[in-house]
């Protein structure tokens, strides 16, 4: 375990998320989490429970009418007498159909509540994560996400389909069991109980340590995935850099820790089980000696003794279940701290509770007094103010760290700012529902994502209820028409795992064409252009010219080509406006954006 | 059934080639009789806990037979005196039953975690190994379920299913001997009631695992949906579609959920009827026994063990339901599994592989009438690149400049083998790059991507990635090859810890470590693809200063968008409709090509744009 993690690097996130809380309170937050989500389903809780109870009751007739049937038909037959007979076996087919149907129904109840608990933590899960900022998910990484919503869900559902089970049936005969015997005979039953004290100090051992255990198989899963997805996505770069083997070396790490945390859990569950065994045998032998010498002495009739003796065995049989039960939970209580955490992570960039309403935006953007800090203390953006009149194009422009994809983040709404405010037609940004603030801001960046589904499926993202002509119309617009028309399928196309087919700039170009369709008040682009080669930027910018016309634009590009639509260029140095005029104005004067503009003309050749 | 894990592995030929669901005959076991290699290490220990659990069952079975004597023996005389030994003796064989069932767990416990991890990492080494064809076409959702959920089914089924199938049909058989031996009339009983038992079971089977198989696929498909919606998160935030995706996702949940529904309600009316079953056979014994005795045939003593035994056995057959269930998921999941396995590894190194002669005048690179098709394209003339010849002499760069959807991007992917041509050759310095070894190759090939992909690693580490072994200095000089030394401003250096994706830094900056990169370690043949596009123009400009000094003397293949990138090779070829229409210098291809005019002379529309 204590290899070399060095590779890893350096990062101020803990890797170990939420382990340093205490282990008390993680529990409680869990077992919150696991209630809200039962709730829903009380009445049909409630329904299985009954019918666990039916199901109980008949199996419990059992023993009884064999009891009957050895102290009282027996005598009863030699008599002459056939009728108790007739009776307790009528009664213990009738007891034993119940039981069966009983069984068949909880089944299908059981598995209807833990499907629908999983379907709402599944919704919930995956909801949440969607609702979380762009900076949460970039601390996190995707592969923890996806291991919260993959095989800790898995640990849940493992717990809702067997455990359900083994807890319902194992708690209930156990009491039952119990109540009967100290009925039948209650010296007996008595002694029985008090076998109960050496079970419940061996299930608190397990508790505890199992529940430190499962965590650490939690973390050591999530590593497992992590490192599994990363290669994956990575494949090209890993094959190219011939990373295999080391990738090998660091995913048996992982794989060979996530097995040897299992391995204790299991270690152990082997000696937890044997002891409760252990502890009902004994209990056992102990009624049997006493039961026995009660008999001779006459205190207790031979028929009951033997029911007792079945009932024993029957409480701690399920004892068994309650065990697994009890593992199961364990396993989904770790993976409900971690969900639960995840759970409980706020969105930074949250959704108004009364949001403002903004049907017909027309794209007058205002930041006043704004700054904004990724990380407590280390300013990336000093106090800002701009306005950008409804309809107007402005570049920004400036070196790298400038602060330009901070503004246009800001403007977007990706990032809230930590001071000020920036409005959307006198709204604040902040108050705008999602489809309000979609209908009024898009972005688009240089990172070009594209979902499994066909290039049309894509487009359409931009505006899921757009017709097939609009979508068609949209790419025919900014010039991907052509490439996808050569394409097996032309639009119906699948596009493979993330878009693996085509090069960037054709993916750059089905975003463009996704933004679009999106048609929205404002349209950011942050290095949208960087993929493309020049025929195709300049039917991006002949485009542009049309579907800019009229609608606030903000664009950020190195490429000099594209800034030349604008109507106003900003350039920036260390977040603030150093120089503000038309593209004209400031080329003709003897400021950055003369130079940059110089030096941009020089790469041209 | 028992028989899954000691029969022998069929011979590795009959294995099923297509690797895709459907068809194949469901309730076949090949799939978990093809596990036994993995398992046959720790089969003496799976065999051992088997054999302990059946210790452990029969312990079990004993005890009833200890209370019959004492109630016959002490209770029945009422003499006391033989109590003791025999209760004694109830608590040592309980002991040793509790005891055994320990040993059974802690012999397979650590063991069937190995195998677990073992056919995990063969998964993943496979899935390193396969082509990037192979992972075009795969959901990566679909990889990880069967990585993580397949196999702890797998695991699962080889630490208690196996074991208890064996073990509880064991007890079964013994059970129902003891019971025969008390009386076989009773006994017979028990023995007809196996008939519709075992028929039952059969026909759950078939059902069963094609709602099991339906319900893994489906798990692939919503961790896909799952993995998507994670990565693609700035796209859904920059749309505001996360509740588009989220009903898709919704769609899925509930599909799978119908799945496991439908396969509750299957198992639902076998438990029904397994437990239904053995309820009858004690009723009739019942009736039986009970009349036995009033004849005096049997000793009460008899019929009470009779009955504990016949309610021990209980377990051994309700287990039956989720025992069959548990195996039909296994082996839904082992179909799964080796369906990535036995995919062929079409990009591999040769049997006997040729060497790169010496490096001294190295870096010969020729394209040979090479043509490519993405596997999935079936016509003929949608050939990505076709017959495309191209000579690369040693330490010479040359562009390569094309429309979009020329196979600029596809040509890159051939150097290294990521794909292999489906059609002429490439050779580097005479040799045919097949005939290498792929370790060789891409050693000898170093590829800077478009998209810069960086991994959640240090910065160092990303920059050695292809040479763990480089020394800070030369790590420092390939930095500085790309003006990558914003790392030194990074919050602990070289040491920083790059996000996912390095997302944490700009594309530019990124684009930059991933050409630092390509560049360490002196390839003989480097394939830039664009590397200078999400650069400002100062940054570019002090990149190609630099990087002029390193192309002088590698080979270089170029893909070039802009003049300015251009301008770094001595030779430009155009490509077109997957050949190369023209070769030449810059000025040369300026003055002579139209085509060539149109792709990278970006001074007649500024001009045109500030008129």
């Amino acid at each position: 375990m204590s290899t070399d993690q060095s590779w890893r690097g350096v990062a101020a996130e803990d890797t170990d998320e939420l382990e340093h809380a205490t282990g008390v309170k993680l529990q409680a937050r869990s077992r919150r989490l696991l209630r809200v989500l039962a709730r829903p389903h009380k009445r049909l809780l409630v329904l299985a429970l009954l019918v666990v109870i039916a199901d109980q009751v008949a199996a419990l007739a059992g023993p009884l009418l064999i009891a009957y049937a050895i102290d009282t038909a027996v005598p009863e037959l030699v008599d002459g007498n056939g009728r108790p007979l007739t009776w307790a076996i009528l009664g213990y087919l009738a007891a034993g159909l119940i039981s069966a149907l009983m069984r068949m129904a909880f089944t299908r109840l059981a598995g209807r509540i833990s499907q629908n608990i999983l379907l709402d933590l599944r919704k919930r899960v995956f909801d949440h994560s969607q609702e979380l900022s762009v900076s949460f998910h970039e601390k996190y990484t995707s592969g923890k996400v996806i291991s919260r919503m993959t095989s800790d869900l898995d640990a849940i559902s493992d717990l809702t389909e067997q455990g359900l089970d083994g807890l319902v049936t194992g708690a209930l005969s156990v009491v039952v069991v119990a109540g009967t015997l100290l009925v039948l005979d209650l010296p007996l039953g008595l002694a029985v109980l008090l076998g109960f004290i050496p079970l419940y100090g061996v299930t608190r051992w397990f508790q505890r340590r199992s529940i430190r255990i499962y965590r650490r198989t939690r973390r050591h899963i999530a590593a497992v995935i992590v490192q599994f997805t990363e290669t994956l996505n990575g494949l090209r770069a890993v094959q190219t850099f011939r990373r295999e083997s080391r990738n090998a070396k660091i995913f048996d790490e992982d794989n060979r820790a996530y097995a040897h945390a299992n391995g204790d859990v299991m270690v152990s569950f082997a000696m937890y089980t044997p002891a409760v065994r252990i502890i009902g045998n004994i209990s056992l032998a102990a009624v049997t000696v006493w039961g026995a010498v009660r008999v001779v002495n006459g205190q207790m009739e031979i028929g009951v003794l033997t029911a007792f003796l079945l009932y024993l065995r029957r409480m701690y049989d399920p004892m068994d279940e309650l065990a697994m039960f009890y593992n199961s939970f364990q396993s989904a209580t770790a993976a409900l701290e971690k969900i639960s955490g995840l759970l409980e992570e706020e969105p930074a960039v949250p959704e108004p509770k009364n949001p403002v309403a903004l049907p017909n935006p027309q794209g007058h953007v205002v930041a006043s007094g704004v700054d904004f800090s990724y990380t407590a203390g280390i300013e990336v953006l000093p106090t800002f103010d701009l306005e950008i009149p409804a309809g107007q194009t402005i570049a920004l422009v400036g070196a790298t760290g400038a602060g330009k994809s901070t503004v246009a983040k800001l403007i977007s709404r990706f990032y809230d700012p930590s001071h000020g405010s920036v409005t959307l037609d006198g709204v604040d940004l902040r108050d705008l529902s999602t489809t309000d603030l979609r209908r009024g801001v898009v972005m688009v960046t240089q990172e070009s994502f594209l979902f499994s589904g066909s290039v049309a499926d894509n487009i359409a993202l931009g505006r899921p209820e757009a017709t097939r002509e609009e979508i068609e119309l949209a790419a025919e617009e900014i010039g991907a028409a052509e490439f996808i028309h050569r394409l097996p399928d032309g639009f119906d196309t699948d596009v493979r795992k993330r878009g693996g087919r085509l090069s960037a700039g054709q993916r750059q170009l089905v975003a463009f064409a996704r933004a679009f369709l999106a048609d929205p008040a404002v349209l950011i682009l942050d290095e949208a252009t960087a993929s493309l080669d020049i025929p195709s930027e300049r039917a991006v910018q002949a485009a542009l010219r049309t579907v800019l016309d009229g609608r606030t634009a903000v664009i950020i590009a190195h490429r000099l080509s594209t800034v030349s639509i604008a109507d106003r260029v900003l350039v920036m140095e260390h977040g603030r406006v150093v120089e503000d005029g038309t593209p004209a104005e400031l080329i003709d004067g003897v400021g950055r954006f003369a130079d940059l503009h110089a030096a941009w003309r020089d790469s041209l050749v | 059934m028992t028989n899954t894990l000691t029969d022998i592995q069929e011979s590795p030929g009959t294995t099923h080639a297509s690797g895709r669901p459907g068809g194949r005959k469901p309730g076949s076991y090949t799939a978990l009789r093809r596990l036994w290699p993995a398992v046959k290490p720790i089969s003496w220990r799976l065999a051992g806990s088997a054999f302990f659990a059946l210790v452990a069952s029969v312990c079990g079975l004993v005890i009833p037979l200890i209370l019959q004597k004492i109630i016959d023996g002490p209770i029945t005389e009422k003499n006391l005196s033989g109590l003791w030994p025999l209760g004694i003796t109830l608590v040592l064989v309980g002991i040793l039953e509790g005891g055994l069932y320990g040993v059974r767990r802690i012999l397979v416990a650590r063991p069937c975690m190995r195998v677990e991890a073992k056919l995990r990492q063969n998964l993943y080494q496979r899935l390193q190994a396969l082509p990037v064809a192979f992972h075009d076409h795969y959901s990566s959702g679909q990889l990880l379920s069967r990585a993580i959920s397949d196999l702890n089914t797998i695991r699962m089924f080889l630490a208690f299913t196996a074991i208890f199938l064996m073990v509880n049909i064991s007890t079964f058989v013994i059970g129902v001997i003891i019971l025969l031996s008390l009386s076989w009339q009773l006994g017979l009983v028990f023995v007809v009631l196996a008939v519709p038992l075992i028929v039952l079971c059969l026909l759950f089977e078939v059902k069963y695992k094609v709602l099991a198989r339906r319900s893994q696929d489906q798990v692939g498909d919503l961790a896909t949906m799952v993995e998507e919606s994670v990565l693609g998160i700035r796209i859904l935030k920059a749309f505001g579609r996360s509740a588009h995706l989220g009903q898709a996702f919704r769609k899925q949940a509930m599909a799978l959920r119908a799945t496991e529904l439908k396969k509750v309600r299957v198992v639902g009316a076998l438990w029904a009827v397994i437990i239904a079953l053995p309820e009858i056979a004690i009723g009739v014994a019942l009736l039986l026994g009970v009349n036995q005795v009033a004849d005096g045939d049997l000793s009460a003593g008899a019929l009470v063990a009779f009955f504990f035994v016949a309610m021990m056995l209980r377990w051994p057959v309700d287990s039956l339901g989720w025992l069959l269930a548990s195996t039909n998921e296994t082996a839904a999941a082992a179909d799964r599994y080796f369906e990535v396995m036995d995919q062929p590894l079409t990009v591999t190194s040769p049997a006997v592989p040729v060497t790169l002669p010496p490096s001294a005048q190295a870096g010969r690179l020729v394209f040979e009438d090479v043509t490519f098709r993405f596997p999935d394209t079936a016509d003929e003339n949608k050939d990505a690149l076709a017959g495309l010849d191209l000579v690369l002499e040693p330490g010479r760069t040359v562009a390569v400049v094309g429309a979009t959807g020329s196979g600029k991007t596809t040509l890159t992917a051939l150097v290294n083998r990521l794909y292999d041509v489906t059609g002429g050759r490439i050779t580097i310095d005479g040799v045919d790059i097949r005939d290498l070894a792929l370790p060789d190759l891409r050693t000898a090939v170093s590829v800077a991507f478009e998209e810069p992909t960086l991994f959640s690693a240090s910065a160092a580490e990303n920059v050695r990635l292809g040479h763990p072994d480089a020394t800070d200095e030369d790590v420092r000089q390939a930095l500085s090859i790309a003006q990558a030394d914003f790392v030194d401003d990074l919050p602990w250096g070289l040491d920083t810890r790059l996000g996912e994706q390095g997302l944490s830094l700009s594309g530019g900056q990124r684009q930059r470590l991933a050409l630092a990169r390509a560049v360490l370690g002196h390839p003989r043949v480097l394939v830039l693809d664009d590397p200078l596009s999400a650069l400002d123009i100062h940054t570019e400009a002090a990149v190609e200063a630099a990087l002029r000094r390193v192309l002088t003397t590698t080979t270089t293949l170029l893909i070039a968008h802009r003049a300015s990138t251009v301008m770094l090779a001595e030779q430009v070829a155009l490509l077109k409709d997957g050949r190369i229409a023209a070769l030449g210098t810059h000025s040369q291809l300026m003055a002579e090509s139209a085509d060539y005019r149109d792709l990278l002379s970006s001074n007649a529309y500024t001009d045109q744009q500030e008129n």
